[in-house]
């Protein structure tokens, strides 16, 4: 900037350059640092607190010295309770991409299609997501219910007299009957995504296709779907995630039962933390979750969505 | 529809799509609709009419469900606490989201993307991992059971998503407006307070609205953190009245249909915000 004809000049140059500096610099801490503070101490501190704890067996009340190594973890892998949860993780993880995703994707390109009453459809389809898991819950328990339940109304007013089900009850149906759940509130979500994803790919694209003789179901398998690519692979992203850590609808409608049928990672952590307080133990189930939430993130962000940052 | 078919006989696949379209939205839309609808009428059934006919309109209206919810001390207790926490959250989000934001959108000095990706790391650490420890420092802190302990958590875990959103956004503000500030010797404290945050205050409306509804609906935090009745937020509540009255449906019915009228009058009026938002944290992530 300043043109070093003298000595002086240059040195009341670099003091004033320098002055520039110190008061950013004073901004830049002052901008920052009650976010930081917040941050640091309840975000990210508590995780490493968490690992720290998993070593150790303690109750939460007295002082921290008991000192068991690995042995939470031997614990951990070794109970069938916990293998249990992490596989219902691991199937909701499954059902969600094979199902709630493609349908999302299908009805943002339904919508797409339509003419009149697309605003009216979007507002109805994305409702459920605003609502609480807490009323979806207890909406959805009720649905459910052996007697007066609307399911089971349902399957009597078509066959007369068969008999009732429990679907929350019964180890077999509740995973399908929350998945089911999940599906009718986050679908939504998924499918503002990809609306907002079709929009950002240019109409001349389709059209061109469309002139040089691509029949419909070529131009969404040939344009539309690459195009949207990122979107797609965000949403696999989001969901995946959100799967790995779902606990309030599960809690109110099923605590995890019957009998841990519907236990997740999360459920788990919350019995042990907060119900038998061994905190000890309950850290070492959150220090698995986040190891399999981060390299998930990690292997992924690095293989898949790689392309989407540049 | 049916009046054009007879001319277009030609293709009537074609002809035919959108009513098929119209068809499934429709379909979709019931499933979502019916179980809310349900509910709301189901809240003015006796128990008895409720078991046997949940689809029917209620042989008789029976009101006093629903009286018996507004006249609850609970249930307007628990609207309050739960519309002072999502403000606290909100106000709070805003204000410490915003000034991270406008250093890493605006100001240029070295180490600005590491530490961008240091507060941005906060999106891989999920509140149900650092739930123990945060629980046991609430407890030392004496932030348990009070609302502070559910507000000052929220806006923190609040903070690298919305740091991220709104540092999109200050971005799309052109950069000639910051050298004229300059010029003119605007300090970097008033031109964030003066210039900046109106202009963005779209985005920021985009940012209160999307934690208002987190911070509405927010069910593991206040599980933990509040013990005592009278600080319950609604969530609580609603669990608490179903744990309470888990017999009488009619009544649990009730009091949830009520807690669904703030939700959907908000939704209807912040949709665009609150879908932007969504969006705009989405694509940016």
């Amino acid at each position: 900037m300043a043109q070093p004809s003298s000595r002086v000049a240059r040195q009341l140059a670099v003091s004033q350059r320098s002055r520039v500096r110190w008061s950013q610099a004073a901004t830049i801490a002052g901008f920052l640092l009650p976010a930081a503070i917040l941050y640091i101490g309840l975000v990210l501190l508590p995780v490493v607190q968490a690992i720290y704890y998993s070593f150790f067996c303690w109750n939460g009340l007295g002082p921290l010295e008991q000192f068991i190594g690995l042995a939470n973890y031997v614990r951990i892998l070794g109970d069938s309770a916990f293998r249990g949860a992490l596989g219902h993780n691991l199937q909701i993880v499954v059902l969600s991409l094979a199902f709630q995703l493609p349908l999302s994707l299908g009805l943002a390109l339904l919508l797409r299609e339509l003419g009149r009453g697309q605003a009216i459809f979007r507002t109805i389809f994305f409702l459920p997501w605003v609502l609480s898991e807490v009323v979806t819950g207890v909406i959805w328990t009720l649905v459910y219910r052996p007697q007066g339940g609307l399911i089971n109304a349902l399957i009597q007013a078509v066959v007369p007299g068969a008999p009732e089900t429990a679907f929350l009850a019964d180890p077999q149906t509740v995973l399908y009957a929350l998945f089911v759940v999940i599906t009718w509130k986050y679908f939504g979500y998924h499918m503002i995504l990809y609306i907002a994803g079709l929009q950002n790919i240019p109409a001349e694209i389709e059209e061109a296709a469309a002139i040089d003789g691509c029949s419909r179901l070529q131009t969404l398998r040939y344009i539309t779907l690459p195009l949207l690519g990122g979107t797609i692979r965000l949403s696999i992203y989001l969901s995946v995630l959100g799967s790995l850590q779902f606990f309030d609808l599960i809690w109110v409608m099923t605590t995890g039962g019957p009998v841990g049928a519907s236990d997740t990672m999360a459920t788990y952590l919350y019995k042990y933390g907060f119900q038998r307080f061994q905190l000890g133990y309950g850290s070492a189930v959150a220090a698995i979750l986040f190891l399999i939430c981060f390299s998930f993130s990690l292997v992924y962000q690095r293989f898949a969505m790689r392309r989407d940052f540049e | 529809m049916i009046s054009h078919n007879a001319r277009s006989s030609a293709s009537p696949p074609r002809r035919l799509a959108p009513l098929f379209q119209y068809l499934a939205a429709s379909l979709v839309a019931l499933l979502v609709l019916i179980p809310l609808l349900a509910s709301v009428l189901n809240g003015f059934k006796s128990n008895a009419d409720l078991l046997l006919r949940p689809f029917a309109l209620p042989q008789t209206w029976v009101w006093s469900n629903y009286i018996s919810v507004l006249q609850s001390a609970a249930f307007w207790r628990q609207m309050s606490n739960s519309v002072l926490v999502m403000l606290g959250t909100a106000v709070g989000v805003m204000v410490l989201a915003s000034m991270p934001a406008f250093v890493f959108a605006r100001l240029c000095f070295r180490g600005r993307e590491l530490l961008f990706n240091f507060f941005t790391l906060g999106l891989l650490f999920p509140i149900t991992v650092a739930i123990l420890p945060l629980y046991i420092m609430l407890r030392q802190l004496n932030l348990l059971d009070s609302l502070w302990g559910v507000i000052v958590p929220q806006v923190a875990f609040g903070l690298p998503g919305n740091i991220l959103i709104l540092r999109g956004f200050f971005a799309t503000i052109p950069r000639e407006l910051d050298e004229a500030a300059a010029i003119d010797g605007c300090s970097p404290v008033s031109y964030y307070l003066r210039i900046l945050l109106p202009l963005m205050r779209p985005a920021l409306a985009a940012v209160a609205v999307l934690t208002m509804v987190t911070s509405w609906n927010n069910f593991f935090l206040p599980l933990l953190v509040l013990n005592s009745e009278s600080l319950y937020t609604l969530p609580l509540g609603i669990q608490q009245f179903q744990g309470q009255f888990g017999t009488d449906w009619g009544r649990v019915l009730a009091f949830v249909s009520i807690a669904l009228v703030p939700t959907i009058v908000f939704y209807l009026l912040a949709e665009r915000q609150i879908v932007a938002g969504l969006t705009a944290g989405a694509v940016k992530g």
